[in-house]
């Protein structure tokens, strides 16, 4: 079960909503996701084409929570106002801090957002920030009362994957909130191994929406985390230099 | 009255007084959309009440695929 802020999931697979083919293989791939959390991001309208489809609307709301982002923010006035506009909707009090400082690598601008983070977190907003795998900058979030702490496997769409995983697994150690591996998952062996690190649930897009088959990219994502999960929670065996026999020593004397 | 809605400039006729009825010339009641008029979000409840004046800038905006 995964518990952030009031909230309890039985999902750790949170999805995103951008850069399907279409709403028919999105919608498909949401459900096969088994995903609860849903993230969104907030834009002017088209005033003029009121009729234009919107994937949200295509949605049974209530069996998801939304997670807006606040992306487009490079400061944390910004990332207030986006997060604002947001939760006047009457649809969601969860926020993902998103404040990008560099727009070649859309690595998080660390400073902007603990401000962010701040801010939103006196207006009464679950906050979910995304984090560089900076050790130090989670511990300050998870202390300022954030909800979750979202450090990025690599940067964003790059499906890199875990970059460094001592400090994603520092990050995990050190965390008294959920830590939700996002941004940079490329394949379902990156989100199992998230997992098996100990992460608390996977936050990926571009992975399934990008893949030649989203549907089944879905289902595979969902497995992963499953597995990855029941891994870490197994324990697995330490690592060996040398082998050692699975069959039994004795009764050898028959060879 | 012009309204500077999602930065751009934009002719309206008089009939529009307030933002219920800015909703109801571009056909959005039934959209989810959330409204700021001179940066000030307006909640539902307020939409007949908050009026329109010339020059206001206006945001109309809401949720897309992202990640």
């Amino acid at each position: 079960m995964l518990k952030i802020g009031p909230y309890e999931f039985q999902s750790r697979l949170l999805l995103g909503t951008g850069k399907y083919p279409n709403f028919d293989i999105q919608k498909e791939a949401v459900e096969v996701s088994g995903a609860e959390i849903l993230t969104f991001a907030v834009r002017r309208m088209n005033i003029f084409e009121a009729n234009q489809p919107n994937f949200l609307e295509k949605l049974d709301l209530t069996k998801y929570k939304l997670l807006p982002n606040t992306a487009g923010a490079t400061t944390a006035e910004e990332a207030v106002r986006i997060a604002r506009l947001a939760k006047a909707s009457g649809l969601c009090d969860m926020i993902k801090v998103e404040v990008i400082g560099c727009p070649k690598t859309l690595l998080p601008d660390p400073v902007e957002t603990l401000k962010a983070a701040e801010m939103l977190l006196e207006e009464g907003f679950i906050v979910l920030p995304y984090t560089s795998d900076d050790v130090i900058l989670a511990k300050r979030l998870q202390e300022l009362g954030c909800h979750a702490v979202m450090p990025g496997a690599s940067p964003i769409g790059s499906g890199q994957g875990i970059i460094n995983p001592l400090n994603i697994s520092l990050i995990i150690e050190q965390a008294t909130v959920p830590v939700i591996v996002d941004a940079g998952i490329g394949s379902p062996a990156d989100a199992a191994l998230a997992m098996e690190l100990g992460a608390d649930g996977v936050l990926l897009n571009t992975a399934v929406a990008g893949a030649k088959d989203p549907v089944k990219m879905a289902k595979a994502m969902k497995l992963a985390i499953e597995a990855g999960r029941l891994g870490y929670e197994a324990g697995r065996i330490p690592k060996k230099r040398y082998a050692t026999a699975s069959s039994p020593m004795e009764g050898m004397s028959v060879v | 009255m012009e309204l500077i809605i999602n930065g751009e400039m934009i002719q309206l006729p008089e009939s529009v007084k307030n933002v219920s009825d800015l909703l109801t010339y571009f056909q959005l009641n039934n959209k989810i959309a959330i409204v700021e008029v001179n940066l000030n979000i307006i909640n539902k409840q307020d939409y007949e009440t908050t009026t329109l004046s010339n020059g206001d800038k206006v945001e109309i905006v809401h949720f897309v695929g992202g990640g």
